[in-house]
């Protein structure tokens, strides 16, 4: 049986190709680029690049939306990027607490929690306790810089190179490299999760 | 406005529920065709994305906080539809078009839905003016509260910041959303510090910042 949302969503989207609003091979491209081509995966491939290429790491951070545009992520939610890097004495953190701003390019499409309430309440007056929920703890003295996105730059964490990858190619590096890790919920897995 | 969408430092919606990344994208197949309509309607040029953001954010509070994000896509998207007589709600509740479409001159075709989204909408304009701060500026995060649309949440209403980051102009979303044009101002990146916020027993090792534009400051002592 359709729940009352799905069978106004189908009523809506029957309308629209009605009356010429919508191309219906246009809304399974939309759908089809965000649940398999646009991802998480992208933002890996530039953290990695970035761990590897102290140049590249240098443009990253001076200049993000040029740098991740060379590696072919632009466009819709990405238009305006800074990375913020993570360091021994920083950590960082992005939230959007007026919406849902998210850089789409490089992460794909925000998941559940960060669109949520309790993520985008917490998240800038105590995001230790948020880290909790994601079973992350920092150490007590470590600063922690919260990122409101409420314009259109959007924020993509660099985090910190995990020890004991040295002399990893850019696309072993890319595996230890989370979603949550670059929106700063989370850190990359370490070099011994990752499978050999 | 002070609408349910300005969220930071509100409590009581308990944890937050993590995911995994290899999860699914979508928790219902309605959600994705919600996102793809919105996303084709928007295409349009019928609206902007701060007028969609006005849309949704002017909820009545109670549905708001009732509804799932792509509920709120959803409902904004009938309100926008609605005000400019493209789709109407009998036409919802009937499932099929019982009034003549009005005439759209874009419509997104499935072979230009890469290079639009690759395109995006840049909000970078010439800047009007000089900037009026600088990096390390000490700014004051206005007290207002405007009826309408406003990207400066209330949490940092009235405190004392620094300036971070210079943006360049941007296309000020209040006046956007309201249909007064792109009105570009100097937007700036402004570090407070978690206890000005927040108040002596907040983790001292706590910083926020918010991107505001220059109308949202004005000059701390």
């Amino acid at each position: 049986m359709l729940s009352d949302v799905e069978l106004r969503v189908r009523a809506l989207e029957t309308v629209l190709v009605q009356k010429g609003y919508v191309d219906p091979a246009a809304l399974d491209v939309l759908i089809e680029t965000y649940e398999t081509r646009v991802g998480p995966h992208n933002g890996a491939r530039v953290v990695a690049k970035a761990w590897s290429d102290p140049a590249y790491r240098d443009w990253l951070l001076k200049d993000a939306t040029a740098a991740i545009a060379s590696l072919g992520y632009t466009g819709r939610q990405g238009e305006h990027m800074v990375a913020v890097a993570n360091t021994p004495e920083t950590h960082n953190m992005v939230v959007c607490t007026l919406c849902s701003c998210y850089p789409w390019p490089v992460l794909g499409l925000p998941p559940v929690w960060y669109k949520s309430a309790p993520y985008r309440s917490r998240a800038v007056m105590d995001p230790r306790g948020v880290l909790k929920d994601f079973g992350v703890t920092l150490p007590p003295e470590k600063q922690i810089k919260v990122w409101d996105s409420t314009a259109e730059i959007r924020y993509l964490v660099l985090p910190e190179r995990p020890a004991g990858t040295e002399g990893w190619s850019e696309e072993k590096l890319a595996t230890l490299v989370t979603r949550d890790s670059m929106i700063g919920t989370g850190l990359p897995k370490q070099p011994a999760e990752v499978a050999a | 406005m002070n609408g349910a969408a300005d969220m930071g430092g509100m409590m009581g919606f308990g944890p937050v529920k993590p995911e995994p990344e290899d999860g699914p994208k979508f928790h219902a197949p309605w959600e994705s065709r919600a996102l793809a309509i919105t996303l084709a309607m928007g295409a349009t040029g019928q609206w902007n994305i701060d007028m969609s953001r006005s849309a949704r954010e002017s909820l009545p509070p109670p549905q708001y906080l009732a509804k799932s994000y792509y509920e709120i896509w959803l409902a904004g998207l009938e309100k926008l539809m609605a005000e400019r007589g493209l789709v109407s709600a009998d036409e919802i509740e009937a499932g099929r078009m019982l009034h003549p479409p009005k005439p759209l001159p874009r419509i997104l075709k499935a072979g230009d839905v890469p290079a639009v989204l690759a395109k995006g909408s840049p909000t970078q304009r010439e800047a009007p003016a000089p900037a009026r701060f600088g990096i390390g500026d000490r700014v004051r995060a206005k007290n207002m509260h405007p009826t309408g649309h406003t990207r400066l949440p209330r949490y940092v209403r009235g405190h004392v910041g620094t300036v971070e980051l210079v943006h360049g102009a941007h296309v000020f979303a209040d006046a956007h959303a309201a249909g007064q044009g792109e009105q570009p101002q100097w937007l700036y990146t402004v570090r407070f510090k978690g206890t000005e916020l927040w108040g002596e027993s907040t983790d001292p090792t706590l910083w926020v910042s918010v991107d505001a534009w220059e109308s949202y400051l004005e000059p701390a002592a």
